[in-house]
């Protein structure tokens, strides 16, 4: 049954729809798969909290339908792995972090519920960096996740643990979100498809918020055609979120069966000046210049873009979400739910003593770092140069994306400057650390949907880069036409799908 | 004075307060104003919550109002229109486009640590209301009208003062945590002088009487869906500056804002003369003793670090919506008085009275009921308006309302009851005995109107004044006033005057 967990999403709609597998022999391949490569030292770590009997409830209701010829969506019964961001009803939702240790959530995230009401087995929920923050799974506080690619890697972040559990076969679809890279920078690591949704496109209930205003949940699986099924169940309005649009997301899956046909003939493509250059890795640079290539080959015509202000993205990135976040977070106060720590040494302690006790204890060092940074920015005297300014530079690289788009249909880069990194080994250099979304950011700061597709290996160390193709705000499904193009002339050129060069994991336990 | 945060004292303590006549000789009242009103919406301002005042605590909660991880608000539609409407019958301007911000501060009643409020953008601003002291018109300036939230409802069990400080343990009810609000915050209110108590007490009663007309709030000041915040400071006189302010919170009844104002004048000039500054804080005010004594010091230094909401589109309303909302707009309430006052044939000084005892709503809602203009008059500025005053509370709490009022003047117009009798049927009705039938019952009020003991009477006061009965009978009809008043003494007043006037001209006559 093994090779069930092999097979793509849209593969298993097939032979589920055909009647040849039952969901419930399909989710069970996937636990088995858990189970057997997730824990213990040297396991994956992808997921935080893994459902078994839920996922089998659900599946055997996927089947009875099923049987009963009335299955609710093509993927009913095809389970899938959600990020522990997204809130799911009585089931544990920490956001990595040790102050939401044993919440159980009242209610459903929309993009949960649609999950649900599509008949998806939910399998658990995958690690993360505490509150998002962060680009290698390192700071949550429940212990990293490795890159099945190699273990001794980060699996990128914040979405690691959803990344890492494509890649490593444990699940065929995840649920991630992306704020400045969390979904594609892992994508690109691991050698998975990522896709980071226009703003707006998927319903942010439920999503626990790291930045409101450049949040978004999107679909992580393996191939491109899988991320469009997977996108279009979650898309849509939602009454729910204000700043949800009314446009709906449609037409995506035929967007990526168009372009898996290789004709690009007439597509503008624009490759970003500003994204590449010094400090991107050799190996990167080199599968990026060769994806140009392939492209060009399929008949696209390629023009470099300048998207001057993308320099200072990053410096507004880490004033507007530190802000945003250091006033999401203050919830965190031990009044109501989660972690609840008494100060030592206080006989009778007063709320705002517990308050302080518990944030201190609940927290980790990055989000602490992040509200003290986000608090200062707000402050009054500083507004207006640092949150004020940010909002500016927001306004300027809005801008350049449109001129860039007078130019080109979409926008193509390198996901991340450089491939998986060793665990460890940035974790005491922020800086070093937020580099890596340099090419990410810019997207989330104008709200435009992008995509990360596996691009090859790099010479240096064999590990997967990402190729990033960026479109304009609602236009996601050309995302999906170059993407799928892409990924079907680069299976070509690796003589099949990257993740078939993974290493296959031994079971763990 | 004292600058301690805890203190219970309820006295004025080592303060010296000046008499309020002699306040004005040397200094000059400046006032603002700000009044917040619960909204009558049948949900609450960002959820979909009830609002039912007095259900049992934390029933009326979900998610978004409880500010549950990832829970997300949606702008009540109800809440902007009822808001767009006061600031029209305000005279306002409407903003075209306007935010909602984040005020951040922790506090076990606010749910999200933050209180989302509108800011720098309110919907309605720049307008103005008139109110009449003394025949004297005063236009209070209105700098804003803005939407917000309410917070959750603390109660704190033990200890002395019910503040949190030295409480055992507090309760928090979060079903008023999301009930929409309106702040309407008025411009220094200049130029009053020694009217400054009374043209406050005008100017939210005249905004009470405003919002009842609307039909947008319960406006029950006793209840908390109306409160008032009282801001004075003393400038000396003719300087044309303006002194440092304190901000007297929640005083919670029309008198209550007069005697605020009136004591906080006192108490200003009193550290004034005395060389002293005032110090710019928070007060607390005391129902019973009419005083205030030092709340937390509110200094400019206390930073919400207010943004944008980032859950949350901008409110922009069309001017087309504007315009239909401004033809929903009840009369408003000067022309309104001046339409009654020609209905009901009022003297200049009768309607003045009326509106100052804050009874034209009472007085025309008797009139209603078939009462004579007259008569409702009487009753309410007269017998109700003094025991209202007695008991230090508004007409409109007495237990008596337009209904008995019109139900015993039916019976004195019945000749049941004389003035006298119904004065006493209004004590037992105040007093709680039931209704004015079993008031009447009770007491054994009611007129006699049986001729043969009135008769009776009548013989034994001829015949104890037969001076008198001699010069009526020579024709002096104005005598028998005497004799009325001897036949009243012995029925003990239940007998109806001109009945009894009637029996002693028939018999001497």
């Amino acid at each position: 049954m093994t090779d069930l967990t092999r097979k793509t999403a849209a593969e298993l709609a097939d032979l589920l729809a055909a009647g040849e597998i039952t969901s419930v022999q399909l989710t069970q391949a996937h636990l088995d798969r858990i189970a057997a490569v997730d824990g213990g030292d040297r396991g994956v770590h992808a997921f935080l909290h893994v459902d078994a009997d839920g996922a089998l409830a659900a599946a055997r209701e996927s089947d009875e339908r099923r049987a009963a010829g009335q299955p609710r969506h093509p993927l009913d019964g095809v389970p899938v792995a959600v990020k522990d961001v997204l809130t799911t009803r009585g089931l544990p939702t920490t956001c990595g972090s040790r102050i939401l240790a044993g919440w159980l959530p009242p209610y459903d995230a929309t993009v949960v519920a649609k999950l649900k009401a599509a008949g998806l087995p939910i399998l658990g929920k995958t690690n993360m960096d505490e509150f998002a923050m962060g680009s290698s799974t390192e700071h949550s506080a429940y212990g990293p996740t490795r890159n099945p690619w190699d273990l001794d890697r980060i699996p990128g972040g914040s979405g690691g643990g959803s990344a890492a559990a494509v890649a490593a076969f444990e699940a065929p679809l995840a649920i991630g979100t992306d704020t400045g890279g969390s979904i594609r920078q892992p994508g690109a690591v691991t050698g998975t498809v990522g896709v980071k949704p226009t703003y707006g496109s998927v319903s942010r209930y439920g999503l626990v918020a790291l930045a409101n205003s450049l949040d978004q949940a999107g679909p992580v699986t393996r191939t491109v055609l899988d991320a469009a099924l997977l996108h279009e169940l979650i898309g849509g309005h939602d009454p729910k979120d204000s700043t949800s649009v009314t446009d709906p997301v449609t037409g995506l899956a035929d967007a990526a069966r168009q372009g898996a046909s290789g004709d690009l003939t007439g597509l503008k493509v624009g490759v970003v000046a500003e994204l590449a250059g010094e400090g991107w890795q050799d190996g990167v640079m080199t599968r990026f210049r060769e994806a140009v290539d392939l492209l060009v080959k399929l008949g696209a015509e390629v023009v470099e873009v300048s998207c001057p202000t993308f320099v200072h993205a990053m410096a507004a990135y880490y004033l507007i979400l530190p802000a945003e976040a250091s006033s999401n977070l203050a919830k965190f106060d031990a009044m109501r739910y989660g972690l609840r720590v008494s100060p030592e040494g206080v006989a009778a302690p007063s709320a705002e003593e517990v308050m302080k006790a518990t944030r201190d204890a609940g927290f980790g060092d990055e989000v602490k770092r992040r509200i003290i940074l986000g608090t200062y920015a707000l402050s009054s005297g500083y507004y207006d140069a640092y949150y004020g300014q940010a909002q500016k530079i927001r306004t300027l690289i809005i801008r350049d994306f449109q001129k860039a788009y007078e130019s080109a249909d979409v926008l193509i880069s390198p996901t991340a400057p450089t491939t998986a990194f060793r665990l460890g080994e940035k974790l005491d250099d922020p800086l070093a650390m937020y580099l890596n979304d340099l090419a990410t950011i810019p997207a989330n700061l104008a709200g435009v949907p992008g995509i990360s597709v596996p691009a090859g290996l790099a010479e240096e160390d064999g590990l997967p880069v990402g190729l990033q193709i960026l479109a304009p705000a609602l236009a996601d499904d050309r995302l999906y036409r170059v993407g799928a193009a892409a990924e079907a002339v680069l299976t070509e050129r690796w003589g099949g799908p990257l993740l078939s060069k993974a290493p296959t994991l031994e079971a763990t336990l | 004075m004292t600058t301690t945060t805890t203190t219970t004292t309820t006295t004025t303590g080592a303060e010296t307060l000046v008499p309020f006549e002699k306040v004005l000789e040397s200094y000059d009242p400046a006032m603002g104003l700000e009044v917040h009103v619960e909204l009558n919406t049948n949900t609450k301002m960002f959820c979909g919550c009830p609002t039912r005042f007095g259900a049992e605590p934390n029933t009326q909660v979900c998610p978004t109002c409880l500010g549950l991880p990832g829970a997300m608000p949606v702008v009540n539609g109800k809440a902007v229109e009822s808001a767009i409407r006061i600031g029209l019958a305000l005279n306002c301007q409407i903003a075209t486009w306007c935010r909602f911000a984040r005020k951040n501060y922790f506090y076990p009643d606010m749910p999200k640590n933050f209180q989302t409020s509108q800011y720098d953008e309110p919907i309605c601003f720049d307008g103005h209301l008139d109110v009449e002291v003394d025949g004297e018109t005063f236009r209070v300036e209105i700098e804003r009208a803005h939407m917000e939230e309410d917070t959750g409802k603390t109660t704190h069990i033990g200890g002395t003062t019910g503040r949190i400080h030295g409480a055992e343990y507090s309760l928090v009810d979060y079903n008023r945590a999301g009930i929409p609000l309106i702040e309407i915050v008025t411009k220094p209110i200049l130029g009053t002088g020694e009217k400054a108590p009374l043209v406050a007490r005008a100017y939210v009663a005249a905004l009470r009487e405003l919002l009842l007309g609307l039909g947008v709030s319960d406006v029950r000041m006793d209840q908390g869906s109306m409160r008032c915040d009282v801001n004075l400071s003393l400038a000396p006189k003719g300087s044309g500056r303006l002194g440092t302010r304190t901000e007297t919170k929640n005083v919670n009844s029309l008198r209550s804002v007069e005697r605020a104002v009136r004591f906080e004048m006192s108490r200003h000039a009193g550290i004034l003369d005395a060389g002293g500054s005032v110090l710019q804080e928070t007060r607390h005010f005391h129902e019973d003793t009419g005083t205030t004594s030092a709340g937390r010091e509110k200094s400019d230094a206390e930073d919400y670090r207010y943004f944008p909401e980032p859950d949350l589109v901008p409110v922009a309303p069309s001017r087309e919506w504007v315009e239909e909302l401004r033809a929903t707009l009840p009369e408003p309430p000067a022309v309104r008085r001046a339409r009654l006052q020609q209905e009901w044939g009022f003297s200049d000084l009768e309607m003045r009275d009326t509106v100052g005892a804050g009874a034209l709503g009472l007085v025309e809602e008797t009139i209603a009921l078939g009462t004579s203009p007259q008569a409702a008059r009487k009753w309410w500025l007269g017998e109700l308006a003094r025991s209202a005053n007695e008991s230090g509370v508004e007409l409109t709490e007495l237990p008596v309302g337009p209904a008995e009022v019109a139900a015993v003047q039916k019976l004195v117009d019945e000749g049941t009851l004389n003035d006298k009798l119904a004065r006493q049927v209004f004590e037992g009705l105040i007093a709680g005995e039931g209704t004015p039938e079993e008031v009447i019952e009770k007491r054994g009020l009611a007129l006699v109107s049986d001729d043969s003991a009135l008769g009776a009477a009548v013989d034994n006061a001829i015949a104890a004044h037969p001076d008198v009965a001699d010069k009526i009978r020579g024709g002096k009809v104005a005598a028998a006033g005497a004799l009325i008043g001897a036949v009243m003494k012995e029925m003990r007043g239940q007998a109806d005057a001109a009945r009894v006037r009637e029996l002693i001209l028939e018999k001497l006559t």
